[in-house]
């Protein structure tokens, strides 16, 4: 092998039913080096991460890793970790009922000599181990005492105790917020003057030129290049991912605002509120508009949206639905009178995983119809078809198990479910979280066709521009209340921070 | 200094705790003239309910990874049945039939665990399986009752061991002087305890038992062994649940088909108010110790009552079951809640 290089996967594919996950895959890491593995939703990045870690069994290819002859084999993570392959998963994927100090040690805990756990040295090396990482935790309290990030650290924590040769972070950062995002990213500054090589699996591009000194891009399961980072400014690696120049996203925001201003009022609410969590607001809504809603993460932004579409109980106020006074008491009755909710935690709350993107498609269709209707299934088959066709969802065919796709296509999955009922009223709370540039784009485009077509739209995300380019108008909240609103010259990345902000009376 | 910590899995142990003291103490209260408060009123709860705190305690370990174990009483009757056949009409001396019976059981807790953790079957058909397999063997075995009468066997059932030192002596009316005293099987329960809880504790096939049932997915991605624990812990259980048979054997002295009926909900209900969740990961030996306790004084103070009909005890065991399902799923609220 070549020198400095730990580990060198090479050609290799991976078969799920019906789909070719990986074709002639692979990956170079060098020693003490900070490799980012990009690509889009699908392409391939966690498949050729659990192939290397023994969870994916592989048809084709050969991996070699330093230090051992020939190709090698992973049977499982045991067998993985033993060769000094360490992963840290996106979801802590560790124990909640056991101790931080069992968490790292579990199944390699020092012992007496008795072959008992030596739990006092356990908590010791745990103890001076969160003191290297500068962690100031009670190792000997249970894991689920301690928030997401801290037990992100704790499982980095345990992958480096391992004496790990080769390190993968699996989308580590995406539950930390910026002081925890900089201090995972000095111990892997740490680890890299140790000579150990890091995978980086990340969505964030900035956090890629931050801390990476190499890219290895994948798509539809094939290499697209390995880059050293000098050499792939962001541009031409958004290009690589996608095959395709980048669209210019802020072009696509029809022109056409000035229409909607005497469009008819689809939802009226007024003084609407839920007792605890969301204050009294008055929110107006008309026909084929989008209106944002805006504001820092645990402001109410999804609350707000599911009280109007009534998910939750306990509310209060008016809400009339073209016109007609309506009371809400459950889910149905809202997708009775032509709404629709596509909610955040899409793993929790939207999808089936063990039924096949037809019936996940045609679930909330269904549901409307009532259960003794029975919808047939050639009108099935055809729904299903038509969005799969018009939403361009991945999948082997119509009848795959929902779970077999990627997040962004089982995204797409749930939003066809919505638009089949054919809803007038639209609820999408964060439709473009975790999923790749491009099927944002290709979201945020439907949301402005949706519209144009005469659907009224709410539209929740965290990131200002992806709203900027997507809202009519913008409803701004803050810990509970409906601050303001704004449209037209004040929608701007600058003015949606101040009103967030409540700094210039905006509220 | 180490202080002691209470979260949520001992608050729950202390409940226990508090819960038996509160009901016993009761006890003494009320029936005192009929002698509720002599130590062996409370050494024969221990002696009654040998058998099922050894289950208990393999028990506890199953729950502890998630599954459950629904085969154990009908294992006990096969147990006794064996023992009886094997003595009566095999002419067995009983040493070697205790052998025979934790063989039984090793094969059984193999059998099912492969069952559970390599094919992936639910826990509960499989041992549901288990159950009437055992069950229907009792009866091709014998459809009798048959009582034992080996001398040696007579007499362990017999063995009284004397609390030492004359600790809760004290003389009758007859001016005899009575020691309390507990079984051998007493002796074998506690021992059972002593061994569960340390090896829950102490060792890591225990600890294995705990992350397995606190996050399968997490275990195997740690690089545990999920399966080979899971068959381990049934195996485990299966071995407990015989010793439990011998116990319940020296009790009964006979084998019949119908024997330890519901011994199997006995054993999970203690384990329940003990403190162990039905989905696993959290609860320990103790707890299910005073579960079982806490059955077993409500028997012995509705026998004490003398009026009741002893149905009564299996309504106060739904009543506590419930409290302390309610009161599980509460903690579960709060920690919940206190995460968002």
């Amino acid at each position: 092998m070549e020198k400095d290089v730990v580990l060198k996967m090479r050609g290799i594919c991976m078969t799920f039913p019906g789909v070719k996950a990986l074709d002639k895959a692979g990956l170079t890491l060098k020693k003490g080096e900070i490799r980012a593995l990009m690509g889009e939703n699908g392409a391939g990045k966690s498949t050729l991460i659990k192939c290397l870690t023994g969870v994916n069994h592989f048809e084709e290819g050969e991996i070699f890793l330093d230090g051992f002859e020939g190709p090698v084999r992973n049977k499982d993570t045991m067998d993985a970790q033993s060769k000094g392959i360490a992963t840290v998963y996106q979801e802590v994927n560790l124990c909640p009922n056991l101790s931080v100090a069992e968490n790292i040690f579990i199944g390699r805990a020092p012992l007496t000599k008795l072959r008992t756990i030596d739990r006092r040295a356990m908590n010791r090396q745990a103890k001076k181990l969160m003191e290297e990482l500068e962690l100031d935790l009670d190792v000997t309290r249970n894991l689920e005492n301690y928030s997401l990030a801290m037990q992100q650290m704790i499982a980095i924590a345990r992958a480096i105790d391992m004496d790990c040769k080769v390190l993968i972070l699996d989308e580590p950062t995406s539950s930390l917020d910026d002081r925890e995002v900089e201090k995972l990213f000095k111990v892997m500054r740490d680890l890299k003057k140790k000579g150990v090589a890091i995978i980086f699996v990340t969505h964030f591009l900035e956090q890629v030129y931050e801390v990476c000194d190499g890219i290895t891009v994948l798509r539809n399961g094939k290499l697209v290049g390995e880059y050293d980072i000098a050499d792939l400014p962001r541009v031409k690696l958004v290009a690589a991912m996608m095959g395709k120049d980048f669209d210019d996203l802020a072009k696509i925001k029809p022109e056409s605002e000035e229409l909607k201003v005497d469009a008819p009022v689809v939802i009226d609410a007024e003084g609407l509120s839920h007792a605890g969590k969301i204050k009294p607001f008055d929110l107006e809504i008309k026909e084929g508009e989008v209106v944002g809603l805006t504001g820092l993460l645990g402001s109410g932004r999804s609350e707000l949206a599911r009280t109007i579409y009534g998910a939750d109980r306990n509310q209060t106020g008016s809400l009339k639905v073209k016109g007609k006074e309506v009371h809400i008491k459950e889910p149905i009755d809202a997708m009775k009178l032509g709404m629709g909710l596509l909610p955040d935690d899409r793993k929790a709350e939207g999808i089936i995983g063990d039924l096949s993107v037809r019936e996940n498609i045609v679930l909330a269709m269904q549901a409307k119809e009532g259960v003794l209707k029975k919808i047939p299934m050639s009108k099935q088959i055809e729904t299903a078809d038509k969005f799969i066709d018009m939403l361009q969802i991945k999948t082997a065919s119509r009848e795959t198990l929902i779970k077999q796709l990627s997040g962004g296509n089982q995204q797409k999955v749930i939003l066809a479910r919505w638009l089949a009922t054919n809803p007038d009223f639209l609820i999408l709370d964060e439709p473009t979280r975790g999923i790749d540039i491009g099927t944002k784009t290709e979201i945020q485009k439907l949301v402005i066709k949706l519209a144009s077509e005469g659907k009224s739209i709410v539209f929740i995300s965290s990131e200002i521009d992806e709203m900027l380019r997507t809202c009519n108008r913008m409803a701004v909240l803050r810990d509970g209340a409906k601050v303001g609103e704004i449209s037209g010259d004040e929608m701007t990345q600058e003015g949606v921070m101040n009103a967030i902000a409540g700094g210039d009376g905006n509220g | 200094m180490k202080k002691l910590k209470i979260n949520n899995n001992n608050v729950l142990l202390i409940i226990t705790i508090a819960l038996f003291l509160v009901m016993y103490l009761g006890g003494c209260f009320i029936y005192a003239d009929k002698g509720f408060t002599k130590m062996q009123t409370f050494l024969d709860i221990l002696i009654n309910n040998a058998g099922i705190i050894c289950v208990t305690c393999g028990m506890t370990c199953v729950m502890l990874t998630g599954g459950i174990d629904i085969s154990v009483g009908s294992v006990i009757a096969l147990d006794c049945m064996i023992m009886a056949v094997g003595i009566e009409k095999f002419g067995l001396s009983s040493p070697v039939l205790m052998v025979i019976i934790i063989l039984v059981g090793i094969v059984m807790g193999f059998i099912m665990g492969f069952c559970i953790s390599y094919l992936e079957i639910q826990p509960f058909i499989v041992t549901m399986a288990g159950m009437f397999f055992a069950r229907g063997m009792t009866a091709v075995l014998s459809t009798q009752q048959i009582s034992i009468t080996e001398d040696f066997f007579v007499k362990l059932s017999n063995l009284k061991i004397e609390i030492p030192f004359g600790i809760g002596s004290y003389v009758n009316t007859k001016g005899i002087v009575q020691t309390p005293y507990v079984r051998i099987t007493v002796i074998v329960a506690l021992i059972a305890v002593a061994v569960t809880f340390f090896v829950l504790g102490y060792t890591r096939f225990g600890r294995s038992i705990y992350a397995v049932g606190g996050n399968q997915q997490s275990a195997t991605l740690m690089g545990l062994d999920v399966k080979k624990t899971k068959l381990k812990t049934y195996m485990l259980s299966t071995v407990f649940t015989s010793i439990g048979g011998i116990c319940y054997c020296l009790n009964t002295m006979s084998g019949t088909t119908s024997q330890a009926t519901g011994l199997e909900m006995s054993a999970i209900s203690s384990a329940v108010i003990g403190g162990t969740l039905l989905t696993g990961g959290v609860g320990n030996v103790i707890g299910s110790l005073f579960g079982v306790l806490i059955n077993g004084t409500i028997s012995s103070l509705v026998k004490f009552n003398g009026k009741l009909i002893s149905s009564w005890s299996n309504i106060v065991t739904a009543i506590l079951l419930c409290f302390f399902i309610v009161l599980q799923a509460v903690f579960a609220k709060v920690k919940e809640s206190k995460k968002k």
